[in-house]
């Protein structure tokens, strides 16, 4: 699912737009598993699948499997239709410098809900 | 293609408010009985264009709303830019009725969203006499932080990107683009640390937790009508508030979320409208 996230974000021209001045790497966490995701400049230049060593990131986001499913379907249920509503019934955990994370919540909101759009059946 | 008016009429009020002279901005529309509207925090009266644009409401109601002290239009008060701004239970009451009796409103019909829902809690509590009606929407005794409120000012964030960065899941999976984005858009024009500020009375000072089963609802009606997608006043919490106060009328509405009023306001209205209906009968 979260492979689709580079040729997603960057075929939506305004998102990468927003997201000229971000150039990071972030960790997201879907159950056991882990993937690194590179920014340059507001396009995914790579997303690369776990097990991890040492992994670097700016900050991390970590869910269950089931959580980020929800959050994946086409028409999430209530509570589980962003990342915000997510933090709040404290199943996603959002770790590191979150500063990166804030400044551009909207990208990354936008950005991660990107697998929605194939009408991600559960 | 020729230009057309809505038939909202807006003012500037000079008003001494907690002993200091404010400069307000209050709009309204329609005639009969008054029905003053309290937009959520970091927003601005903007939120009620959809009921002064209605006729079904303005043919017998003359909606108002203000723009609260440091929001939309309203400035804040000279001396501000030394200050930091925190609304608290005690000056959101003196504001709002020191604004009814500037405006001689006898006895309005209020309806509040969010901030102004939980207030008008405190009002059906300790002015019930002042109020024919009171309608809360998205209104609870109490929200538990669950961000660090710090950044929403600072100078590594952007205020408004980051407030309706905040606020854009809070609103229903059904609500039209155009209405959405005007929503998120109010909330991205919100001066510097002020959606901060009304949140002091959101999350910390205006816990009613304790006190709002004693809400008399003989003295004063209270409907409550709150959207299924909101997770900062989850209908659980709506319902629970519903639950403790006898005579309390509750509506949990469906696909909506935390601003009805202004993120679709075509499903609310049909929510709003037996409620008007319902207090004009009484």
């Amino acid at each position: 699912m979260i492979e689709t996230l580079e040729a997603r974000v960057n075929a939506d021209e305004a998102l990468v737009r927003r997201g000229r001045f971000l150039t990071t790497t972030f960790l997201v966490e879907v159950g056991p598993n882990a993937w690194l995701i590179q920014i340059f400049e507001g396009r995914v230049v790579s997303v690369t699948a776990g097990p991890f060593v040492m992994p670097s990131s700016s900050f991390a986001l970590r869910a269950a499997e089931e959580e980020w499913q929800k959050f994946w379907l086409s028409r999430p249920p209530p509570g589980s239709n962003d990342l915000m509503a997510l933090i709040k019934r404290r199943v996603l955990k959002a770790e590191g410098d979150l500063q990166i994370f804030m400044a551009n919540l909207r990208y990354f909101k936008e950005a991660l809900a990107k697998p929605r759009q194939a009408g991600a059946a559960a | 293609m020729s230009a057309t008016f809505e038939p909202v009429i807006g003012r500037y009020m000079r008003l001494e408010l907690f002993g200091r002279p404010h400069r307000i901005y209050v709009e309204e529309a329609g005639s009969g009985t008054p029905l003053l509207c309290l937009h959520t925090a970091g927003s601005d009266g903007r939120q009620y264009r959809a009921l002064m644009n209605d006729a079904r409401v303005t043919a017998h109601h003359r909606v108002i709303a203000f723009d609260m002290p440091w929001h939309g239009k309203s400035s804040p008060p000279a001396g501000w830019h030394n200050e930091e701004y925190q609304l608290t239970s005690a000056q959101y009451t003196t504001m709002i009725l020191e604004i009814m009796a500037a405006l001689e409103l006898d006895r309005p019909i209020a309806i509040g969203c969010s901030i102004g829902g939980r207030i008008l809690l405190h009002l059906a509590l300790e002015h019930p006499d002042r109020f024919r009606a009171i309608i809360g929407l998205q209104a609870g005794a109490h929200v538990d932080p669950y961000y660090d409120l710090n950044f929403l000012h600072r100078p590594d964030v952007h205020g408004g990107e980051v407030a309706a960065a905040i606020v854009s899941g809070l609103v229903g999976p059904d609500a039209p683009d155009a209405e959405r984005w005007e929503t998120l858009w109010h909330y991205m024009q919100g001066g510097p640390g002020v959606f901060k500020g009304d949140l002091y009375f959101y999350k910390l000072d205006g816990d009613i937790r304790g006190r709002v089963a004693q809400i008399d609802t003989r003295k004063c009606p209270l409907f409550l009508l709150s959207g299924e997608y909101d997770y900062s006043c989850t209908p659980e919490e709506t319902l629970a508030v519903a639950n403790s106060i006898p005579g309390c009328e509750v509506t949990i509405m469906k696909g909506l979320g935390h601003f009805p009023m202004s993120e679709n306001p075509a499903e609310f209205l049909p929510h709003l409208l037996p409620v008007l209906e319902k207090i004009g009968s009484r």
